[in-house]
């Protein structure tokens, strides 16, 4: 049996913010299949008190002096927006009648 | 009289000297790269204006007596993920066409200061998910070797930039051997520094606990010297190391391996890799001893496991770090009419924005991460992610510095694994476990693999920290090579039609 449906990428494609059309659903859902089959063994292993790692080199948060300095100018950071007013980004209706 | 052909270091010499300025040396590089990038295609984008001027500013500083460092006024090509203000940053993606990041990586930052002259960006793999380039929105690399090959992955864009005579220095990003495996399959050399050793402030992410930037050239000496340019502590970043940077320097200068252990890693070699890699692999392990090492053999049984880890681990990280492509404030945005909302605009964005491989670890990564399914794949492959520090650790108590060959095969053909995701992750094989555990590792060529002529990288890693070990290794290694050939590598790939 398939480790993954069509419609369990589907789902995933939902949650992953990407549109996707059937053909390109049906040809994800046979890859991931095959690639999940593979990636599973890392189970073969991972039993026992295995103490997990998330980062490759033991760090804790660092923090910096909470004090203003120069940052990006207004005109800066609105350089790449697809779309701007008003010195603000400009984006598609967020709540209401589109939704 | 063209010096493209010369080493960085030379460059350095003949600037310094006053026997060529950098203004001319930049663009002897932009006459070389109108001349043959047509059929490599290794640039993305070309800064001319930019690249000559920083080379008049170097050449007016050296003219007024100011004492600059040994790569000031030296052409770099970088590659595409990293920011440069006001240069367009693609990331090889659709997603980021035209857009200028309005600010400097801590690399470029670092890169400005020493006086390199930046010649514009290199071509890569999709926001760096791929060992053959042949993932760039952009179309692929050819290799500078044959160029019906692929250059190798991600960072194919600098590798063939350096083989080809564009440039004789250039910046890769290592997630996954992106830096390793184009420097094995081209001929050059490249370096993963260890993890935190080099900035990733404004190098986009794709996998964060993974992703380093680092040094690639044509020789190990030039190599450390742009590692030197580039390391350092970086507040902007937080897992940027506060310590002094390894002498590298120094260490490739040093030319001597007289009673150091070399490990050679049982699990990465031998089978499962061609039979020329094998074959230069096995020769070079004979040079190193000649040259007074030892050689151990070591055994770490869970890199058997790693690429499966890997391929985990690197999208579960990658679908939260692009998320950010939301095409709400830099990026394309496809689909506003005015009636659609937020949600659906994100949706066609991403569609049209991101290519195959990068929309398949997204799903991937979501997959591993989605409650019920976390701890069978993301929380294992954390698990092994222990295990292959503890077998580094185990491997690095008997040996100074552990060596493989860099990738199974030499570079195969354009398209020839394109449709098949699995055989193609197979190419990292031997430089993931290195990510995985957050070390150093170095790329250099050995020769060529006599089935094919194609050249063949010497993988060498070296413990946290001690990157200066895999430099002593790895120029002594270089000079042996050189010496028993009477040439450098580089010196004997064939001659690449001008235009």
């Amino acid at each position: 049996m398939a480790a993954i449906s069509r419609d369990d990428v589907a789902h995933l494609a939902r949650l992953a913010r990407i549109e996707m059309s059937t053909e390109e659903l049906d040809h994800m859902a046979a890859e991931l299949d095959v690639i999940l089959g593979a990636v599973a063994r890392v189970q073969e292993v991972s039993g026992g008190d295995v103490p997990p790692t998330s980062h490759p080199l033991p760090m804790t948060n660092i923090f910096r002096e909470d004090v203003v300095k120069p940052s990006l100018t207004n005109e800066e950071a609105l350089s790449g927006a697809p779309a701007k007013i008003e010195e603000r980004f400009k984006v598609p209706q967020i709540l209401g009648e589109a939704e | 009289m063209s010096s493209i052909r010369l080493s960085a270091e030379q460059m350095g010499a003949a600037l310094a000297k006053g026997e060529i300025t950098s203004v001319a040396l930049t663009n002897q590089h932009f006459d070389r790269i109108a001349q043959v990038d047509t059929a490599v295609h290794a640039f993305l984008h070309l800064d001319k204006e930019g690249a000559l001027a920083q080379a008049a500013s170097v050449d007016a500083k050296r003219a007024a007596g100011e004492k600059l460092g040994p790569l000031a006024g030296v052409p770099l090509a970088l590659k595409d993920v990293l920011t440069q203000k006001g240069i367009p940053t693609t990331c090889g993606s659709k997603m980021l066409e035209g857009w200028r990041p309005p600010y400097d990586s801590g690399v470029v930052t670092k890169l400005k200061s020493a006086g390199v002259v930046i010649l514009g960006k290199t071509n890569m793999d999709e926001f760096a998910m791929g060992s053959s380039t042949e993932n760039s929105a952009y179309g692929p690399t050819h290799n500078p070797w044959d160029l019906t090959r692929i250059p190798g992955g991600s960072g194919g864009g600098s590798s063939a930039a350096l083989a080809a005579f564009e440039a004789p220095l250039a910046i890769g990003t290592d997630t996954g051997g992106s830096i390793r495996q184009p420097a094995a399959v081209t001929g050059t050399v490249g370096v993963k520094p260890t993890y935190g050793g080099v900035s990733r402030y404004g190098l986009v992410a794709f996998s964060s606990s993974l992703d380093q930037a680092g040094p690639c050239a044509r020789t190990v000496l030039d190599t450390a010297l742009l590692h030197e340019a580039i390391a350092g502590h970086d507040p902007r970043d937080s897992t940027s190391i506060n310590s002094p940077v390894p002498q590298v320097v120094a260490a490739a200068r040093r030319l001597d391996v007289k009673g150091m252990k070399i490990g050679v890693v049982k699990e990465i070699s031998g089978a499962g890799f061609q039979a020329g890699v094998q074959t230069r692999f096995e020769e070079s392990l004979q040079l190193l001893v000649e040259a007074g090492a030892e050689i151990v053999e070591v055994s770490c049984p869970n890199f058997e496991y790693a690429l499966a880890a890997y391929y985990l681990i690197a999208p579960s990280e990658a679908s939260s770090n692009l998320a950010r492509f939301d095409s709400m404030r830099y990026g394309i945005r496809v689909g506003d009419d005015g009636n659609r909302g937020a949600e659906e605009v994100m949706n066609l964005t991403r569609q049209v924005g991101f290519g195959r491989e990068v929309k398949r670890r997204i799903i991937l990564g979501t997959y591993a991460l989605s409650s019920g399914y976390y701890d069978a794949y993301y929380g294992s492959a954390q698990k092994v992610r222990t295990l292959i520090k503890r077998d580094f650790e185990a491997a690095f108590a008997k040996a100074d510095v552990l060596v493989s060959p860099t990738a199974p095969t030499t570079a195969f053909k354009i398209g020839e694994k394109s449709d098949d995701p699995l055989a193609m992750y197979l190419n990292d094989i031997a430089t993931i476990p290195v990510n995985m555990a957050g070390i150093g590792g170095m790329s250099l060529p050995c020769g060529l693999a006599p089935e094919d002529g194609l050249p063949v990288g010497f993988q060498i890693m070296s413990p946290v920290m001690q990157d200066d070990l895999m430099y002593r290794v790895g120029g002594t290694l270089e000079a042996a090579l050189n010496s028993k050939w009477g040439h450098t590598l580089i010196s004997q790939i064939p001659d690449l039609q001008v235009r």
